[in-house]
């Protein structure tokens, strides 16, 4: 059975314009920031497929993919547009839709943001070892990294305690707020 | 004042969304309004009749028409009125279709609109007096702007009719981009054996006056009596004895001079014929690299020249020209592609132009049509081609298609297979253009009979990896991304307008689109006409186009000029400034502010200082006109009466 | 040549990874005449993990930094690290539009301000210092040393946010390291990704895409590669190690920050450079270099 283009979820384009900022309408799929995407070996989906996904609303195979768990945001793709859309934005804006609709697809990629959240959250700076710990419980991959430990003691590049500012409270105020806030 | 006013429903254009017989109705009660009808097409043959009818019928001395644009039919209207009876000028006509129909929905807001316009104009009438035009000798001669083929096919077709032409060409040779070109799709015709007997014919046509190293320097002046200031550039060598025998060009010491017909690929000598069919085939000096001028050293050329014709002190000179029409084909120059750093920005050696790559090509070329790659000189094996660079992308400010591009890509690809029988082409588009006669059935042939691998998709990047070019791209029907290892990158490089064209426009008075190029008369009416009368486009200058689409716009720009030059005297436009000497006080500001100098500073005959305009060169702006201080100075049929008149008609002054 | 005193926000990296790049700015920048400031009590930007679950909080995070320089009486902001940047720069221009800067404020306990800018120390180095300066500044230059640029993906990037050097070809440091005496290589994959984040959740990624950088580094007879990014130079040296483990090669190749290079040729010190703290020893490569 073919899919009926009726079936489109037109929200679902008009959410992703309007928090991107972007106009999907001016892609014309011609494949550039496939072809200079560095993540894209890695990628289920192309990113100028996902392009052309969210042109036909394709909610849930654009928000279940991989591919926008395992962008890097480099911005090759948004500096190369012939168009001169910001896909990286839009790729970033999936990423929050995803999240917010309980996908997960890369499950460490969202550990190691969540860590890292939780991190600075907790400290209002980033407490490296803090991360791969947080990350590692998260995962249940304990010995992710170990190989690097030796050498960034000994450099003296992993500090064992968190540093903690004055303004830590601040910091985890913005968290609170926002967890409580209904954001997009 | 008895006017008629008719009312157009312009079938639904109008009628859809204004009440056309409530504005005919509403109208017919306008002082001085004795007849108001509503037609379905006025422009129609019977609608005409109804105006030329009406006029008998009703005794009119005006008519008011409510209907499109008058860029399309005021001159439809004013000879219908003509006919009737009347004089052309006592007619206005209201733009109820652009101004009012096509721009709002709301059909109580539109007739009311639309009713408003026609009080205006019937306001406007009201005042307006008998207008008539002089008549004019016209010089039966014309003027053709560039040589390529577009201006060569103009000036031959104006010339075998009879009439008197000067080509004139920037370059020291006519042939433009063609005479660049290996072959030509979609039949693989050699380009220069087909161009080069036209322009054989050029020179040796008794009625053209062929000016190469020429610029249009100012145009003055206006249809059927133009003024050219053609600048002639000094060739240093006197071109009536050089016999364009090449030992100059042998001897020549300074060997590194930039050699442009061969896209910089190679070098030329200071003096140089720019390729072997050069028309005329006369040698010149570039003056930057000749050693004798810039050194005062060397003069090796005028030591050899067998005939005594090298001329070290020749100097630019300008010629006026009077010609009565002028067919602009000024053609394109390639979008600079060192805009695209990804692909290397013009500085990776063997990433190379569509044109430099017709010049590998041509065994008149820098590689007398051995296929090498410049960093090297190797033959490639494996060639990538890239469509729409600098076409179609916004990013570059560039959003128009170069609508020939994909056409010789498919050529280059094929004549690269007939050229290196065991090279492999790539081919990475967007779309393949290719609506004309055999040019679809082409663009297959080079994929299904000569082995070129389309893909669909754009390149990202190009950068170098020891003798190779990996070349980062995408093929979105297989929906991957693809590698492709490259002996050699051809960019299909967009298209356009050529270098000073815009300025030459602003002396022609005529505009260009927001990309440069010229703007048409009409889109699809008057499409080799411009907007400033007894001027022609033909060819890339008015927009991207291929070769047999240049030749039919030459000889349509050719036939356009000879229209005019069938008629013995032409009609000036009697809507011009007019000076009422009664109130003119010789103040002269007019004359400052007149762009086009067509206000002089008189006398009358009692010695009093009086502006005086003349009204061929006058092109009727009406700034004098708000200049002058006493209101002295009246444009014909915009007179401030007139415009006041309209203003009242809308803004009608409260009743105290 | 007097001080000019600038907002400096090192960012955490400065703190721990990256300690190094955070010493040798600071050293260089006074060593020209340049005075960083430290934000007072800064926080961290919340990296690429905070702008892709939101982008106020993103903005929010940064915000509270602007605030803190704009206290301090300062209107721009360096700092040597890129993704840093572009949370400060995204969360100043996303103050400029009223909607957003009512949601970001609604966060925050101050205000996020619309009036300081940031730039990169790259950035600050070019433009506020100028070559000419840097170049009256070196002491030892260092012309047997071959290094290639390399700059990332978001030193440049994107473009409108950036408004900085060329993103496909950037030249800043490439012009700074030659008036420093150095030898540049023309460096191809200069904006290419090192992997950025993707080093603990997904390492074969960064294995692969760092690999290719050292590929190509190699490739060109480079001595050394400069970065103007903790993630980078985590990703190349520390990671190093990793890559030569997953594409079975054995590259000894030192990453310096473009920071302690410049510091080299200035003459400063060990100590104010970290030059112990890089995983791959540069020892060697400077010894062949006639540094040592």
């Amino acid at each position: 059975m073919p899919d009926s283009l009726q079936k489109n979820d037109k929200t679902f384009l008009e959410e992703v314009e309007r928090r991107s900022g972007q106009h999907m309408v001016e892609c014309y799929q011609c494949g550039n920031c496939t072809a200079g995407c560095p993540f894209n070996f890695a990628y289920d989906l192309p990113v100028s497929k996902i392009m052309r996904l969210v042109q036909l609303g394709q909610r849930e195979a654009v928000l279940s993919c991989h591919s926008i768990w395992l962008c890097a945001s480099c911005q090759t793709c948004t500096a190369r547009c012939p168009n001169n859309i910001d896909v990286a934005k839009i790729v970033d804006v999936l990423r929050h839709m995803a999240r917010e609709a309980g996908y997960a697809t890369e499950r460490n990629v969202k550990a190691f943001g969540d860590s890292f959240l939780a991190s600075v959250k907790k400290h209002g700076r980033l407490h490296e070892l803090g991360v791969a710990v947080g990350y590692e419980m998260r995962t249940g991959r304990f010995l992710t990294d170990i190989d690097l430990a030796p050498t960034m003691i000994g450099k003296g590049k992993l500090s064992i305690r968190p540093h903690h500012l004055h303004g830590a409270d601040k910091v985890a105020g913005i968290f609170n707020r926002f967890n409580e806030g209904n954001h997009d | 004042m008895r006017i008629g006013v008719f009312v157009c429903h312009c079938g639904t254009n109008i009628g859809g969304t204004v009440d056309c017989p409530q504005v005919a109705e509403s109208a017919g009660e306008i002082p001085d309004v004795v007849f108001a009808s509503d037609e379905m097409y006025t422009c129609s043959e019977p609608g005409q009749e109804s105006i030329v009818n009406a006029v008998r019928e009703h005794d009119l001395d005006g008519v008011v028409v409510a209907s499109c644009s008058p860029r399309m039919h005021e001159p439809t209207f004013r000879r219908a009125v003509e006919r009737a009876g009347l004089n052309p000028y006592m007619f206005e006509m209201a733009n109820i279709r652009e101004h009012v129909s096509w721009v709002g929905r709301d059909k109580k807001a539109n007739t009311r609109k639309a009713l408003e316009l026609v009080r205006m104009a019937v306001a406007k009438l009201r005042n307006a007096t008998p207008l008539y035009s002089d008549k004019f000798n016209v010089t039966r001669k014309l003027m053709v702007i560039g040589g390529g083929v577009a201006g060569i096919q103009a000036a031959l077709d104006a010339a075998d009719a009879g009439i008197e032409v000067v080509l004139v060409e920037r370059e020291t040779s006519i042939g433009g981009k063609m005479a660049k070109l290996d072959k030509t799709f979609p039949t693989i015709d050699c380009s220069s054996c087909v161009l080069g007997p036209k322009m054989v014919e050029v020179a040796q046509h008794p009625r053209i006056t062929l000016l190469t190293a020429s610029e249009v320097q100012d145009v003055a002046g206006y249809v059927g009596n133009f003024t050219v200031k053609v600048k002639r550039r000094a060739v240093y060598v006197d071109w009536d004895a050089c016999t364009g025998c090449g030992t100059c060009i042998e001897k020549c010491p300074s060997r590194k001079t930039p050699d442009p017909f061969n896209e910089h690929l190679a070098a030329t000598t200071a003096i140089n014929i720019p390729f072997p069919q050069a028309i005329p085939k006369k040698a010149a000096i570039n003056p930057e690299y000749c050693l004798h001028l810039t050194k005062g050293k060397c003069g090796v050329c005028a030591k050899v020249c067998p005939v005594g014709c090298i001329d070290f002190e020749q100097r630019d000179r300008v010629d006026e020209i009077e010609v009565g029409a002028i067919v602009v084909a000024t053609g394109y120059d390639l979008f600079d592609h060192s805009v695209y750093k990804q692909y290397g920005a013009g500085k990776l050696p063997d990433v190379i132009t569509s044109l430099q790559y017709e010049r590998l090509l041509n065994a008149s070329g820098p590689t007398a049509g051995h296929v090498k790659r410049p960093s090297d000189g190797a033959e490639p094996e494996r060639i990538v081609f890239i469509q729409c660079v600098g076409s179609r992308d916004r990013s570059k400010g560039r959003p128009y298609c170069s609508g020939f591009c994909c056409m010789y890509t498919a050529k280059q690809a094929i004549l690269t297979k007939s050229h290196l029988p065991d090279s492999q082409s790539y081919v990475f588009y967007m779309d393949i253009r290719s609506p004309g006669k055999g040019y679809d059935e082409f663009t297959r042939r080079a994929q299904e009979s000569y082995g070129a691998q389309y893909i669909r998709g754009r390149v990202s990047s190009i950068h170098q990896h020891g003798k190779s070019l990996v070349v980062r791209g995408a093929d979105t029907l297989a929906g991957m991304q693809v590698e492709i290892e490259a002996d050699l990158v051809v960019l299909a490089v967009g298209v356009e307008p050529a270098k000073g064209a815009l300025e030459l426009g602003g002396t022609l008075h005529i505009s260009a689109d927001s990309n440069g190029f010229f703007m048409e008369g009409h889109p699809k009416l008057r499409p080799v006409e411009t907007n400033t009368a007894g001027v022609f486009l033909a060819g890339c200058c008015q927009g991207p186009r291929d070769i047999p689409n240049s030749v039919s716009m030459g000889s349509a720009a050719a036939a356009k000029a000879l229209i005019l030059f069938s008629k013995a005297q032409l009609e000036s436009d009697p809507q011009v400034a007019a000076v009422n000497p009664q109130l003119c006080v010789g103040c002269f500001k007019c004359v400052q502010t007149c762009p086009f100098g067509a206000i002089k500073e008189s006398e009358d005959r009692f010695g009093n200082p009086k502006a005086e305009v003349l009204a061929s060169v006058c092109k009727g702006c009406g700034i004098c006109s708000v200049t002058c201080p006493h209101g002295a100075v009246q444009l014909n049929n915009f007179t401030d009466n007139q415009l006041l008149a309209e203003v009242n008609a809308i803004c009608p002054l409260p009743l105290a | 040549m007097t001080n000019s005193a600038i907002a400096y926000y090192p960012g955490c990296s400065g703190k721990g990874s990256s300690e190094e790049y955070d010493l040798s700015t600071r050293a260089v920048m006074r060593r020209l005449g340049a005075e960083p400031q430290e934000i007072e009590d800064w926080n961290c930007c919340g990296s690429s993990p905070a702008h892709m679950v939101n982008h106020e909080l993103s903005a929010a995070l940064s915000g509270r930094n602007l605030a803190q320089a704009k206290r301090m009486g300062h209107h721009l902001v360096t700092t040597p690290c890129p993704s840093c940047l572009t949370n400060l720069k995204n969360a100043q221009q996303a103050a400029w539009d009223e909607d957003k800067r009512l949601k970001i404020n609604k966060l925050m306990d101050d205000e996020c301000p619309t009036d300081v800018d940031s730039i990169s120390t790259l950035q600050f180095f070019t433009e506020h210092i100028g070559l000419d300066r840097i170049r009256e500044a070196v002491v030892s230059p260092l012309p047997a040393l071959r290094v290639a640029c390399y700059y990332g993906c978001l030193t440049t990037r994107p473009p409108k946010l950036m408004r900085f050097d060329d993103p496909e070809n950037p030249m800043s440091m490439d012009n700074i390291l030659a008036a420093c005496g150095i030898e540049v290589v023309p460096f191809p994959l200069k904006t290419d990704c090192c992997g950025a984040a993707s080093g603990m959740p997904r390492n074969d990624i960064t294995t692969r895409l760092s690999g290719k950088i050292l590929d190509m580094a190699s490739e060109l007879k480079a001595d050394a590669v400069a970065v103007a990014c903790p993630l980078c130079q985590m990703n190349l040296d520390l990671r190093q190690s990793q890559v030569n483990r997953a594409r079975r090669s054995r590259y000894r190749m030192p990453i310096f920050y473009f920071t302690q290079l410049m510091g080299l040729a200035m003459g400063l010190p060990e100590k104010e450079l970290g030059l112990s703290k890089l995983a791959v020893n540069p020892e060697p490569c400077l010894a062949r270099a006639g540094v040592r």
